[in-house]
């Protein structure tokens, strides 16, 4: 394969080369691909393809921060997207190496598993002529004659050997099949993993909602923030098990001082009813980081929380025209939390506060209103307010942020932009009439995560069963021991046994003077 | 005692086990350069004598310095045994202190110590040195001592500095039982790593002084009189990569249970899932590469090492730049 033309054209009289057709063609790639050396490039290749998936943001972990990256730098964030450093993992030159591992082990497992039952079920190989060039060999006389002295040997080799003997005097035996076995196991098993992470996309679902302590989630598609389904998953078709959060605990780190772990959270408990259907009994359920609550057919993930403020927005008219929890996003460590109260209803005009919502509420002369304890100790709000047109074009936006392309800020007394300082239980005149906010008081809301993957099972017991052929693969040696028993002139026998082994094996020689020791002490 | 005392103690325990470990690397020095600088004429006592069953007995093959202390081994190499002496017992004494270090952390947190970068490397480091401490029970493996106090003293060095965060409870996520698991086989796992690297560096460098004659007469040539031959020390880096590889299999397997406990999902992407991943990867390639013929064995254990490259990688940069849900609490 590797002649250049020159050695072909130059010779004198040259000798016809076999020429490769399709199907040689088809069956030289086969060979290469399947290859150990094919399969141990693509490994390393497959290293380094997975790289950059922890170096760039990906937009299906966090979508936010992939758009973070790519507004900051805006010369090689387009290029790295279009190469897919954003989304290695989903990417055609990332599938299209593990599909030809994939293939590749395939195409040597497969043959080797047929040349592994032949063996399993075969009968081991005649006697070398010569033992004492095995890798290992003894030799020893002993008194019994060479019937008895075969049977000995028989014995010692014990239950782990399969031991065939000819002709009465020859014996052939071998051990360590696991090893080949595990092997197989293994790569098969990978194979089961694939297959599980595959099904597990395909037909498993998962979606996030946000509850404020004392709402409720049923699960139906429209209700969750973002849900995202598998392929070949009908949403319309998801159980239909709904919940209330009735309370959330939250302890956070007050007792150590060190900069790194104060502050840090410590524990998060939701206290759920869930029911099981429309009808059913009610459940009281607790939910906690490394609890999830198992349903029918999904399970439920305590994955986040934050602050809601329960708010009553009034208008010029004097009318209630919004009421209830608005949830606010978490910023950082100590949850200060940014959100949009958005109130269409008011009148004369439509009404968006913004701002954040501070849990233990400070006011510091650099940066100003900020947390300074994810704690709810000394809560307050920190608002500005926009009137206008809330969704323009009809386009709701994001619930946490606003829209003011087609609003105005809204001035205080001075002319300057108004702005809000509300603590729980408080009322604030807006400014000219436009009517008041009440901040009522700060509930935490749960984060949930729901999914259901019909196949993490099959990837379980795939990866737990290519554990076990690893092991069986790496710590079994496949040995062969061979002898043969000649009698001696003046009574016994001499027997000569030889080994070999697959692969290394430092003990072969100690294994085999154990054994004869055992038949000539 | 309250939990800044014992906090306290666990970390003078740490710096008392540097100061002796760094006692023991001496000693370790000390043993090499004086059996490399050991006059040929009476290095030549030890070579001829043959060991006739070196095949066999597994690592018996491990000592090259023939026969034990009866043996009429020339002077300057007794002279040179006679600091490695200490220095294993520096180390034994090094391993204890790491040990005690770790065993009031816990105390201190009420917890298994192992949430953080912190805990795992004193752990790891205390598995490096029982490890070592219990093979040269049965062995004569002093000339290994160099290439076990150097990375450890590293390691508890980093623990000690960048890595140190302050004794306190868990994040809610980090509350498992799957944390023992997990942790405690990834910590088993990333100690045989380093030995079997070190072992495969050992191989590396006296492969190549075998292999060049001009390099046999330098430092490291001469060492070939106290250090087994390249094919063992080869043979030796493979079995503990070999132990290691099933062990790293499993962190992955239990870190994906706790995973979908914790996260919900067994399978995230985050950096250290993917860099856990990729080291699987590299040794699983070295394992194939080992098996292939036509890969020579040098070539088959720069992989191993380009492995334990990237665990070094998995936990300094990953853990302390990457972004993502492994990031450890207080670092």
């Amino acid at each position: 394969m590797t002649q250049t033309p020159e050695a072909i054209t130059t010779k004198p009289d040259p000798v016809t080369q076999p020429t490769l057709g399709p199907l040689g063609w088809v069956r030289w790639a086969w060979r290469n691909l399947t290859s150990m050396r094919t399969a141990l490039q693509l490994l390393l290749l497959l290293a380094v393809a997975a790289l950059p998936g922890s170096i760039w943001p990906q937009r299906s972990i966090n979508a936010t921060r992939t758009a973070d990256y790519i507004a900051a730098h805006p010369t090689m964030g387009p290029v790295l997207d279009k190469l897919g450093a954003f989304e290695v993992y989903a990417t055609p030159w990332f599938s299209a190496i593990y599909l030809l591992l994939l293939v590749s082990l395939l195409g040597c497992v497969l043959p080797r598993t047929r040349i592994h039952l032949r063996h399993v079920r075969g009968r081991p190989p005649r006697v070398p002529a010569h033992l004492s060039r095995l890798a290992a060999y003894s030799s020893r006389e002993v008194d019994a004659d060479p019937a008895a002295a075969v049977a000995d040997l028989r014995a010692a080799l014990g239950r782990r050997y399969r031991v065939d003997v000819r002709d009465g005097h020859t014996l052939a035996a071998e051990t360590g099949f696991a090893k080949e076995s595990g092997n197989l196991l293994f790569h098969l098993a990978l194979i089961g993993i694939i297959v599980g992470v595959a099904i597990g996309h395909v037909f498993g679902w998962k979606g996030d909602v946000i509850v404020p302590v004392g709402s409720s989630f049923s699960n139906t598609a429209i209700n969750y923030d973002t849900i995202s389904p598998g392929p070949r998953v009908d949403t319309a078709e998801l159980p239909p098990f709904s919940l209330t959060v009735d309370r959330f605990d939250a302890v956070f780190e007050d007792r150590v001082r060190g900069d790194a772990q104060f502050g840090q959270p410590r524990d998060f408990t939701a206290y759920l009813r869930t029911v099981a259907e429309p009808g059913a009994a009610e459940k009281a359920q607790v939910l906690k980081v490394n609890h999830p609550i198992e349903m029918d057919g999904a399970t439920i993930f305590l994955l986040g929380n934050g602050y809601a403020a329960n708010v009553t927005v009034k208008d010029s008219r004097g009318e209630v025209v919004y009421k209830g929890a608005t949830v606010f996003l978490p910023r950082d460590n100590n949850y200060t939390s940014s959100g949009a109260i958005k109130v269409p209803g008011a009148q004369p005009q439509e009404l968006g506060f913004f701002g954040n919502l501070l849990p233990t509420a400070v006011i510091t002369k650099d940066q100003g209103p900020i947390s300074v304890f994810p704690d709810a100790r000394e809560p307050a709000m920190a608002l500005g307010l926009y009137e206008g047109e809330l969704n323009p074009g009809g386009a709701s936006g994001s619930v946490y942020t606003l829209n003011t392309k087609e609003m105005t800020v809204v001035d205080d007394a001075n002319g300057k932009p108004l702005r809000i300082w509300i603590t729980p239980g408080e009322t604030v005149q807006l400014p000219d009439g436009r009517g008041s906010i009440t901040f009522e008081s700060v509930v935490r809301w749960a984060g949930l995560s729901i999914r259901h993957d019909p196949a993490k099972d099959l990837t379980l017991w795939s990866s737990l069963l290519a554990l076990a052929g690893l092991l069986a693969s790496l710590l079994v040696r496949r040995r062969r021991v061979f002898a043969r028993v000649t009698p001696l002139a003046a009574g016994g026998s001499r027997v000569e046994i030889g080994a070999l082994s697959k692969g290394d094996d430092p003990g072969l020689q100690e294994h085999l003077d154990r054994l004869a020791a055992r038949i000539a002490p | 005692m309250t939990r800044e005392t014992l906090e306290q103690y666990s970390l003078i325990s740490l710096y008392s086990a540097i100061v002796v470990l760094t006692l023991a690397m001496l000693g370790f020095v000390l043993y090499l350069s004086r059996s490399a600088a050991a006059r040929a004429a009476d290095a030549v006592v030890p070579e001829p004598v043959a060991q006739p069953v070196t095949v066999g007995g597994g690592g018996g093959a491990l000592t090259a310095e023939p026969g034990g202390t009866d043996m009429p081994a020339s002077r300057d190499l007794s002279r040179a045994r006679k600091a490695a002496g200490p220095a294993r017992m520096f180390t034994w004494l090094a391993t204890f202190l790491v040990g005690c270090s770790i065993v009031l952390r816990g105390m201190s947190v009420h917890r298994p110590p192992l949430g953080n970068l912190h805990e795992f490397v004193a752990a790891a480091s205390f598995v490096v040195l029982l490890g070592y401490c219990l093979w040269t029970l049965k062995r004569n493996v002093d000339w290994l001592g160099i290439f076990v106090t150097t990375p450890v003293l590293l390691m508890l060095g980093s623990a000690t500095t960048f890595w140190y965060t302050e004794a306190a409870e868990l994040m809610p996520s980090l509350k498992s039982g799957w944390l023992v698991i997990h942790v405690t086989v990834a910590i088993l796992a990333t100690g045989v790593f380093t030995l079997a690297a070190m072992m495969s560096l050992a191989y590396l460098l006296i492969d190549r002084a075998e292999r060049n004659p001009d390099a046999s007469q330098g430092f490291v040539g001469r060492l070939r009189r106290i250090v087994p031959p390249a094919s063992d020390l080869e043979r030796i880096g493979y079995g503990l990569h070999v132990l290691a590889f099933p062990l790293w299999t499993f962190t992955l397997i239990a870190g994906a249970i706790w995973a979908r406990q914790a996260w919900a999902s067994y399978w995230n992407w985050d950096p250290k899932e993917v860099w856990t991943f990729i080291i699987w990867v590299i040794y699983a390639a070295y394992l194939h590469a080992r098996a292939t013929t036509g890969v020579t064995r040098q070539k088959a254990t720069y992989i191993a090492l380009a492995g334990f490259a990237c665990i070094i990688i998995n936990y300094s940069i990953v853990n302390m730049y990457f972004v993502g849900q492994h990031s450890y609490s207080g670092v």
